[in-house]
Parts: C-alpha cells; structure tokens; sequence
C-alpha cells in the first residue's frame, strides 16, 4: 500500500527512510516547538503540514504587497528579562532561544471599557499595579475581593497535567461580587483564550489571567514571522524534517497503537510515536482501524474512525463558537490620528458580556480592538503603515456552506457593522467611514480558518474540554497544541515542549 | 577527568540551558535548586545533555545524585571514567 512520491525538499525518500522516531501532524507553534526539543535530543522528526506556509493558526500572508499577520494581536505571557519561573522563560531554555531572537517589545497601554459608549473602564499594562488601581478607582468596594482573586490565581498550579475542572465564575465569585467587574475581568481572558461560553475552567482562567495581567502583551515589530522564523532555524539545525503541503489523511490504528500515517500524496509512512496538534476531535476523526489485523476486536471497530470518533466524543467536542476578525490599514499611524496610545481595548456595550457562539453570524456588542502600531518599538521604529484589527465572537455554522457571492456580501455587510460597533469605544475621528481613509482591509471568517488550518468549525480554542494529559485512546499517539489546554502562542509552544518531553523523552532513553 | 572538570562540564552544561543564570559563583556544596532558578524541566535536560553530549546515562533512581556540583562530581566522575574519560 505504501506509494513512494517525491516529497517537498526534492529528495525521493526510500522506504528504510519512511519510519520515522516521532511524526508530528502540523507545523503550527505547538508543533514546532515539540520538534525541536526531540530534534535536538536525536530523535528523528518528521512535521507534517497541509498548508504551504508553517505557523497554523498564528501564521501570515501576503496580500497585495502587504505582509499581514493571520490572527497575532500580541504575544501574551511577556516578562522583562531577569524574571524567572514564567511561561515564557521556560520556553526560552527549552528551546534555547535567546530572548533577543524574538524581539520582543512591550505594549504602550491596554484597556477594557464596558458602557453603551465605554462609560466604565480599566486600563491595564504590563506592570499589575495599574490594573489595581483601576479596579480601586473604579470598584473601591471591590478592591480587598480582587486582591484576594490575584492571590487565588497566584497560587494556582497551571502546569499540573491532571488538575480537575472547576468553575472560573464560581471562584471569581468568592472574591467579587460586582457582576460588573466580574464581566470586565472575564472579557480579555475570554477573547483571549477560552473555548466554552459563559464559563470557563478555574485552570484556563488562571493561566490566561496571568498571561494577561501578570505578565502582559508583547510583539515584534515585524509580527509573528519573526518567531516562526527563529522556531524554523532551531528545528532545522537540529536536524528536523518538514514536509509541507502534504498533510495526513489518516491514521492507521492496528492494536490500539498508531500503526501508520496515511499522507494527502497517498504515502504511507510509520512513526513509533505520533504527536498530533490537529485538535482533539480533528485527530480523532482521522483514526482509521485497519480491518484483518489479529487481535482486532471484530466488526464493530472495523468501521473507518467512526467508533473511536464516537468514544472518543464526551472528550472531544469541537468548539462551539469562532471569531471574525477585520483588518483595516491606514497611511496614517493611530496615535496621529487622534486614537490615542492604546495597544488593545476590550469593549462591551450591554449589561452583561455574553460570550460564546451568537444567534447571528457576528455578536457586535462586544470585541476587541488591537493596534499593532501601538507596541514601545526601539528607536522610533514602527510599522510603515497604520493597522487596525477588529474582533468580533461568530457563528460559524452561520458562515459555512454560504454560496460566495453570499458569503462576500455579508463579510461586506457585517465589516461595516463591526466598524461602526467598536469606534464606540475609540475617540472620534470627525465624519466618515475607515473604509475611505483605508488603503487596504482584509478579514477572516470562522470558514477562513477552518480552510487553512482545519479547525473544525473553524475554532480558533479548540474544543471547550481540555486533555492536558495528551493522551488519546491510542498508545502512542499524543496530543499537543490547542485542544490539550495551554493557551496563547507561548502556551502554544510550551504544549508542544511539555508532550514530547512526558511522553517521548522522559519515556524513552534510548 | 578530574572531579572538578567534570564540575566544568555541569556547569557548561547548566550555561546552555539556562543562559540568563549567573554561575560565576556557585557554591559546590550547596544544593543547585537553592542556588539557582532550575525547575524540574531544567533537571531533565541536564540529565539528556549529560547523554547526548558525552553518553553518560543517568537513570531515574539517581537524579538526586546531581543535586550539588560536589555530588554531581562524585556520581559522574567514576561514569566519566568508565568511559575512558
């Protein structure tokens, strides 16, 4: 069955060179991250990736001469140098980056603002202390229950790999009762991060929370390829394979175990571990039992992924709710526009924040606002051009299987409203649209993401339960990335560190 | 290899991976967790490049072996040597 094709490097591998110690299904962060520290400690690695381009869902493009970032508003879990203990210092010695090869740079100043017109607000940056002080300006009342909220997510042990799921609201609730504040609180960490509506687990509230606003927003100035840039340097000097444009169809199951890989070229390849970043129920979709195998449980399982899929369900549903997102570049930069020097804003104009999948195709109320151009670039540097990106909560039912010239009309449709939504929340700029000060929009919709990155229901967090262990019904295949429950791009490539570590390099020292 | 070479070789090591560290004062006999920012990640890959980058394994069952430059040099030394180092 196994069909041998030239693969993307041009070199036409035999079949000895088809086994492979550790195969990986994506080249997104996570991915990537896990192939360099196996990489790096011998093993042979091989990424597999459909796209042509790495970086799933934090990747970019180019379109008509401009250079834009997939879905990088900011790089969250940043820390000055000399902090030790954080995500993102972990990350560096993994990998052994030195921090300068991402070039990071801080964010001028952030803020949520709830109101009909942003009559509430809480700015918020990289240092804590203003955060509190705007929750004792704003919610005096509240101040002694948000201090005692810090202390709770302080304490909070986010690496545990088997950490019982509780309710974020339930515990927030212990320490604020201003369901005002509460909202605000949960806005930024839920646009950032969670895959369930309405509530989330105390975990992933913690991780974000301190992603958010222990640690803070960072960038570089040339977006998110320069990260790309460094991972793809470390992977291939540690001697990793890629194949791109060449995903995997299937996964072969033979005794409970990942027995082979079946590739879009029709290849079949084999790995004695798989580590897929596909998410949860697009991984187990692919699982394929070979019938004729001995030891195979009989007819039932013969089915092609269809009784694993269904077994695997309670722990693998896709995530309900996805995201829009407009892009509009201006000649001007923000600030001299009159916006101001807000890096992000997170708004809400209705008495409560509803997040989670809408009855329309977009929620207008709330959203976040990012200005890439608003990051403490060195030396007077900045992006040639102004940048806006809106982000709205989508339906993505609503959005796939729409005819195109449908589809077009309502991105159109629904780009105007988004606009006019969040320029609730920004200092006015006199009369007329963005779109005639604009030289160029773009804009994504839940069915842009689930065509470049296969995402079911193009969900940008994965499935709303989390399987921080990695593993899945079968013996060697693991799970890393979105669905395994750490968040943001830092999150992302600690997924990746922490599954190859447990279950490849901490098990095998051979 | 003498022992303090093979201390060499730890804190070589320990530079590598946790490059932000200062090590120009580590204390031999002091445990390196209490001296040092080094979690339990960081163990581990003190433990794969003492393997990748001079094939000494050492199992599970000894890592508190490596807990100070003086028993890291103890436990390693005689592996060294055993290695014709």
């Amino acid at each position: 069955m196994s069909a041998v094709a030239a693969d993307e490097g041009g070199n036409a591998p035999n079949q000895e060179q088809q086994h492979y110690d550790v195969a990986i299904i994506g080249a997104g962060m996570s991915g990537l991250a896990a192939g360099i520290r196996l990489a790096h400690f011998g093993k042979r690695v091989c990424l597999f990736e459909r796209h042509n381009a790495i970086g799933g869902l934090n990747s970019f493009y180019s379109l008509g001469g401009r250079k834009y970032d997939v879905g990088l508003h900011a790089v969250t879990n940043f820390v000055r140098p000399g902090v030790k203990g954080t995500p993102l210092t972990k990350l560096l010695r993994q990998l052994r980056i030195d921090r300068e090869e991402f070039a990071l740079c801080e964010q001028r100043q952030s803020r949520v603002s709830f109101g009909p017109s942003g009559e509430h607000t809480l700015k918020f940056s990289n240092d804590l202390a203003l955060l509190e002080s705007e929750v004792a300006r704003e919610f005096p009342a509240q101040i002694d229950g948000f201090r005692a909220l810090v202390a709770a997510v302080r304490r909070y042990d986010d690496v545990s790999l088997d950490a019982p799921q509780v309710s974020a609201r339930e515990i927030v609730g212990r320490h604020i009762t201003d369901p005002l504040l509460t909202d605000m609180l949960f806005c930024p960490v839920m646009y950032y991060g969670s895959a369930s509506a309405g509530d989330m687990d105390f975990g992933q509230f913690a991780i974000m929370f301190k992603a958010l606003f222990f640690e803070g927003f960072a960038r570089p100035l040339d977006g998110v390829r320069v990260i790309l840039r460094v991972l793809l340097g470390k992977y291939r000097a540690a001697g990793g394979q890629r194949r791109m444009k060449c995903g995997v169809r299937k996964i072969i199951c033979r005794g409970g175990r990942a027995a082979a890989l079946l590739l879009d070229s029709g290849e079949e390849v084999t790995a004695t571990h798989v580590l897929s970043s596909a998410g949860a129920p697009e991984t187990f979709a692919m699982i394929e039992n070979e019938a004729g195998g001995e030891g195979e449980r009989g007819g039932a399982d013969r089915r092609p992924g269809q009784a694993l899929a269904a077994s695997a369900t309670p722990l693998a549903r896709a995530g309900g709710h996805s995201f829009v997102e407009t892009i509009t570049v201006l000649e001007e930069q923000p600030d001299e526009l009159g916006w101001g020097e807000d890096t992000i804003v997170f708004f809400n104009d209705s008495e409560r924040f509803h997040y989670g999948c809408p009855e329309a195709q977009v929620d207008v109320r709330s959203g976040v606002i990012c200005f890439p151009n608003n990051f403490a670039y060195p030396d007077g540097q900045n992006l040639s051009e102004g940048f806006v990106r809106l982000t709205c909560l989508a339906n993505p039912q609503r959005w796939f299987g729409l005819p195109e010239e449908r589809y077009r009309a309502d991105k159109q449709r629904w780009f105007t409203e988004i606009e006019k939504s969040a320029r609730r929340f920004l200092p006015p700029l006199g009369a007329g649209s963005l779109a005639e000060r604009a030289v160029a929009t773009d804009m994504f919709t839940p069915r842009t993401i689930h065509k470049y990155t296969g995402h079911a229901n193009g969900a940008i967090y994965g499935s709303p339960e989390k399987i921080r262990s990695g593993r899945t019904p079968l013996a060697n295949l693991y799970l890393c990335g979105t669905d395994q429950g750490f968040l943001g791009i830092i999150g992302a490539m600690l997924s990746g560190i922490s599954m190859a570590n447990f279950h490849i390099l901490q098990g095998s020292r051979s | 290899m003498t022992k303090d070479e093979c201390k060499q070789v730890v804190i070589n090591i320990i530079a590598d991976i946790a490059p932000d560290e200062d090590l120009s004062s580590l204390k031999p006999d002091l445990r390196l967790r209490d001296q040092l920012e080094l979690d339990s990640m960081d163990f581990l890959d003190i433990v794969m490049e003492l393997r990748k980058q001079h094939g000494i394994e050492v199992p599970e069952a000894d890592y508190p072996q490596l807990a100070s430059l003086d028993s890291c040099a103890e436990y390693l030394t005689p592996k060294f040597a055993a290695l014709g180092k």
